[in-house]
């Protein structure tokens, strides 16, 4: 399941795979097995002829074999290209920002521009501590919140729904996937933050003895709390179609051991779908992730960008990257801008180290059910 | 839906005759009967009027050629065959003289008293060994506390005890063909079905393999009654006290003839029968 997942690594393995095929197509070489391993121990090896040394075994691979290989390993390659491009015009542009502001530009939390009469830059200070904060607050509500969700509905449509009923919401999951993030974010701020505003307040009179779950001040709206909440809704849509699709490739014998064993389908699911998904729900929660880190304007839209770090996640104040880097974009001059690349490179990273993270924990529990 | 009822063979008085001179019958109950069951996929009609009586503690071979519904009428006999979209079926299964299709019963007790073993061998591949022969109990939701008494005891009687009582914690992929079907007995054992049903269950085995669950068979059906299909019409012989052959010209699959083994196999009633144990087709 994972390699279905498009990620950026998949895909630069699959880069390596071909490129590491192109270059020993002409010669390539496979160690046999070790011919020692065929003798009896207590044989000893003089009363044998020695055996023969391996031999080299290679292939001439046709034309058109060869020219297909060339095309793919182009299409492979365009995207790795295209986005080894982009990580080098941000860090272009971005590097001298960051030398400048050096961990302050991580820790720090002060996006600060002082101009002269003249229009020429006499202080800057850049940080966007208080953005990541909000970017990992914001993203990890996302995920508590929208991946249980995502499984349920993901279960319900394999394994309860029927006919009309799952062809019509698959369709509505799929058409929820391709729905404007704007929309969310009007939804968002109009509707939806009146009735979180009020959860909010109910989780802070009776959890607020929990440090994340307190206020400096009864400030409820536009909080990270709510944005996380808005980006849950817009990952299920992914996260609940690649859950499903791997539910449905549980392998049937499986399903049929189990209750022929006399389990409900409680028990069968237990015992079966999810041991065998692990690694799929990772995926799609992995890539959920991204797509909260990485959203703009839904959290433009709801989150009041303050620029300090607040872990409070009920208080109405946060922010992250990418909305911190749409709201200053439009008035930046050219050096803020390269610090906005800057932040755009950071978020670049990160993006790229959830994915490593993703493909570890993929590695690590997803295959064990398969 | 036409349901047509029509007298069961006329084996189970010889069949009941044998078991009941038998110790320890008492946790067999009194057998699995079918009373004119029809199957469908759809609108195409699969399996026409089987009625046949398995006595408890007696093993009964079904044979016949491929597509002739005897795994479709096997697994009418648990309910496993309602997984399949657009099944349906008509007719009486009766277990201990009550209708397993009666409404209202629980479908999940059905199956814990009726097993069964499938063609592939399917172990749980996210459990060790030992999960795996655990799993019904799990899958149930049924509470026991000697557990490692009952995990030794189904994989002796499973015959398997003594080539994995060293690697119980191991994963039961690991294990040869042979070895995980024993296995997945094993598995069914653990929750002490009176009748297990076994669908081709050597089809895919080597034949070391198939010699050590036919033992297998043959110490299970001192405990249990035991319904199987096969293909290998030697191993009918050699398993089995009852065989029943199904056969189908085109149409649903119908049952030819049923009786003692050793009868169909040396002066067969049915001149179709007599063809196909003799190898003359199929």
């Amino acid at each position: 399941m994972a390699e279905r997942v498009p990620t950026a690594q998949a895909l630069a393995r699959q880069v390596r795979f071909h490129l590491s095929f192109t270059l020993s197509s002409l010669t390539v070489s496979l160690r046999v097995a070790n011919p020692s391993h065929y003798l009896p121990m207590s044989v000893e090896l003089s009363e044998r002829p020695a055996p023969p040394a391996p031999r080299e075994i290679t292939t001439q691979p046709r034309r058109s074999d060869q020219i297909f290989r060339i095309i793919v390993t182009i299409g492979g390659m365009a995207s790795l290209v295209i986005l080894g491009l982009i990580a080098l015009f941000l860090s272009i542009k971005g590097l001298h920002i960051l030398t400048e502001e050096k961990l302050g530009f991580i820790t720090g939390s002060a996006w600060e521009v002082i101009t002269d009469d003249t229009g020429t830059i006499a202080e800057s200070k850049f940080g966007i501590g208080a953005m990541l904060v909000g970017t990992f607050l914001s993203a990890m509500i996302a995920i508590l919140v929208g991946v249980p969700i995502s499984v349920l509905s993901a279960l319900y449509l394999t394994f309860y729904a029927n006919g009309r009923v799952k062809k019509f919401l698959i369709s509505v999951i799929d058409l929820m996937a391709a729905f404007p993030s704007l929309l969310f974010g009007f939804w968002g701020f109009f509707v939806f933050m009146s009735s979180a505003e009020y959860w909010a307040k109910l989780i802070n009179k009776y959890l607020g003895f929990i440090p994340f779950f307190d206020v400096p001040t009864p400030i409820f709206e536009r909080s990270p709390f709510i944005a996380g909440l808005v980006l849950a809704i817009m990952i299920i849509p992914i996260v609940t179609s690649i859950s499903r699709e791997i539910f449905d490739q549980t392998p049937l014998d499986r399903i049929q051991a189990a209750y022929a064993l006399g389990a409900t389908r409680l028990a069968m699911i237990k015992a079966v779908v999810i041991p065998f998904g692990r690694g799929g729900i990772i995926g799609g929660a992995m890539l959920g992730l991204g797509r909260a880190m990485g959203e703009t304007v839904a959290v433009y839209t709801v989150l009041n960008v303050v620029y300090q770090i607040n872990w409070q996640i009920l208080f109405g104040a946060g922010g992250n990257v990418a909305s911190l880097i749409l709201l200053k974009f439009g008035e930046a001059g050219p050096y803020e801008v390269d610090a906005l690349m800057a932040a755009g490179l950071i978020l670049f990273l990160l993006t790229l180290i959830v994915n490593a993270v993703a493909d570890l924990l993929i590695n690590r529990f997803g295959g064990k059910g398969r | 839906m036409t349901t047509s009822h029509a007298k069961p063979a006329s084996l189970s008085s010889v069949a009941s005759a044998r078991t009941m001179s038998q110790p320890g019958t008492t946790l067999l109950g009194t057998g699995l009967e079918t009373r004119g069951v029809h199957a469908w996929f759809g609108k195409k009609h699969v399996l026409s009027d089987i009625s046949l009586d398995f006595a408890a503690g007696t093993v009964t071979a079904l044979i016949g050629p491929s597509g002739c519904g005897k795994s479709t009428f096997i697994r009418t006999l648990n309910r496993m065959h309602e997984f399949i979209p657009t099944a349906a079926m008509a007719g009486e299964v009766l277990l201990d003289g009550k209708d397993v299709y009666a409404p209202g019963t629980d479908v999940t007790k059905i199956r814990l008293r009726v097993g069964m073993v499938f063609q592939k061998p399917n172990p749980f591949p996210s459990m060790t060994i030992g999960q795996n022969v655990l799993s019904g109990l799990k899958l149930a939701q049924i509470k026991k506390s000697n557990t490692d008494e009952l995990l030794e005891s189904c994989l002796t009687r499973a015959g398997l005890w003594n080539e994995v009582k060293d690697r119980l914690d191991e994963h039961g992929g690991a294990l040869s063909g042979g070895q995980q079907q024993r296995l997945c007995i094993a598995r069914s054992l653990a929750v002490e079905p009176q009748v297990l049903l076994m669908d081709e269950p050597c089809s895919a085995l080597d034949p070391g393999s198939t010699f050590r669950i036919e033992e297998t068979i043959a110490e299970l059906a001192k405990s249990m009654t035991i319904v199987i299909v096969t293909h290998n019409m030697q191993q009918a012989a050699r398993v089995s006290d009852y065989t029943a052959f199904f056969l189908s010209d085109g149409g649903p699959g119908e049952m030819i003839e049923a009786a003692p083994t050793s009868k169909i196999f040396s002066s067969p009633q049915d001149k179709r029968t007599e063809d196909y144990v003799t190898g003359r087709f199929g």
